[in-house]
C-alpha cells in the first residue's frame, strides 16, 4: 500500500475500519453529540446560576418549580456527566495501560457518573412534583 | 524519518518545548478533568436544595465563602475554556481551520474569549449578588 508510508495505521487497521477501541465512530460520536447539547445548556446554566446567586431555598423552588427550567436542568445534569464520563474514560485509556486498573478506573467512573446524575434528576423531580 | 519505519514520530516530551497550541491542547484536557470532579459541587448544590432550606442553606453558605468562590472562579473559568476550546474542537471536526495561521490566531481568539467571559460573568454575577 503505497499511501501508507505517511499514515499511522496499518493496512489491517484501515481494511477493519473500526479504530483501537473496536467500536468505529460511536463514542466518539457521542462525545462530540453531547459536546454540542452542552453549547446552549451550558450557557442556560451560567445565566440560571448567576439569577439565582444567594437565593433563599423558596427562591431557588420556585425557579425548579417551572416546568422549562426543571427540564433544562435535567438535561444540564444528564448530558453533562454522559460528557464527562465519555470524556475521563479517554483519559484513563490513554494514562492507565495496566489491563484491570484500566477497567476497574473506566467502570468505577461510569458507575459513578450515572448515579450521581440519577441523584440530580431525582433532586429536580422532588423539587418539581413538590414531595 | 529516523526510526526507518516511514511513519511519523512523536516529539521528545522531555526535550521539546511545547508550542501554545500543544499547552492549549493539554489544558482542555486538564479542564474537562476538573470540571468532571466541579461537577460534585453541582450535585451537592441540587441535592441541598431536595432535601430542605436547612441543607440548602448550607451549601449556599459554602458557595458565598471564600474558598467556595476561589472555587468557583476557577470552576467558571475552566468552564469557558473548555466550552470555547471545545467549539474550536468542533471546528476542527468539521475539517476547518488547521493551517498554522488559523492555529495561531484561534489560539488567542480562545484565550481572550475565556477572560473576557470570565470577567464578564464575575462583573455580572457580584453585581446582581
Amino acid at each position: 500500500m503505497a499511501s501508507n508510508s505517511k499514515t499511522l495505521r496499518s493496512p489491517l487497521q484501515v481494511a477493519r475500519g473500526l479504530g483501537s477501541a473496536k467500536h468505529g465512530t460511536e463514542h466518539w460520536w457521542s462525545q462530540r453529540l453531547t459536546a454540542i447539547a452542552l453549547v446552549p445548556l451550558t450557557v442556560w446554566f451560567v445565566f440560571g446560576v448567576i439569577g439565582h446567586l444567594g437565593a433563599d431555598h423558596a427562591g431557588f423552588v420556585a425557579w425548579m418549580k417551572s416546568p422549562f427550567s426543571a427540564v433544562m436542568m435535567i438535561l444540564t445534569a444528564v448530558v453533562t456527566f454522559h460528557h464527562a464520563q465519555s470524556g475521563l474514560q479517554v483519559v484513563i485509556e490513554d494514562y492507565v495501560h495496566a489491563e484491570w486498573q484500566k477497567m476497574a478506573l473506566i467502570i468505577g467512573v461510569k458507575f459513578l457518573s450515572f448515579a450521581l446524575a440519577a441523584a440530580c434528576v431525582l433532586a429536580v423531580v422532588k423539587i418539581f412534583i413538590g414531595a | 524519518m529516523a526510526n526507518g519505519s516511514g511513519r511519523p514520530l512523536s516529539p521528545h516530551l522531555q526535550v521539546y518545548k511545547l508550542p501554545l497550541t500543544a499547552v492549549m491542547s493539554i489544558t482542555h484536557r486538564i479542564t474537562g478533568v476538573g470540571l468532571a470532579v466541579g461537577t460534585l459541587l453541582l450535585v451537592w448544590w441540587l441535592v441541598a436544595a431536595a432535601a430542605g432550606p436547612q441543607a440548602f442553606a448550607r451549601a449556599q453558605g459554602f458557595i458565598g465563602s471564600f474558598f467556595g468562590l476561589l472555587l468557583m472562579f476557577g470552576w467558571s473559568a475552566a468552564l469557558y475554556y473548555h466550552l470555547c476550546n471545545g467549539i474550536r474542537h468542533l471546528v476542527w471536526d468539521a475539517g476547518k481551520s488547521f493551517e498554522l495561521t488559523d492555529a495561531d490566531r484561534n489560539n488567542k481568539v480562545v484565550l481572550v474569549a475565556t477572560a473576557v467571559l470570565t470577567v464578564l460573568t464575575w462583573i455580572v454575577g457580584l453585581a446582581v449578588w
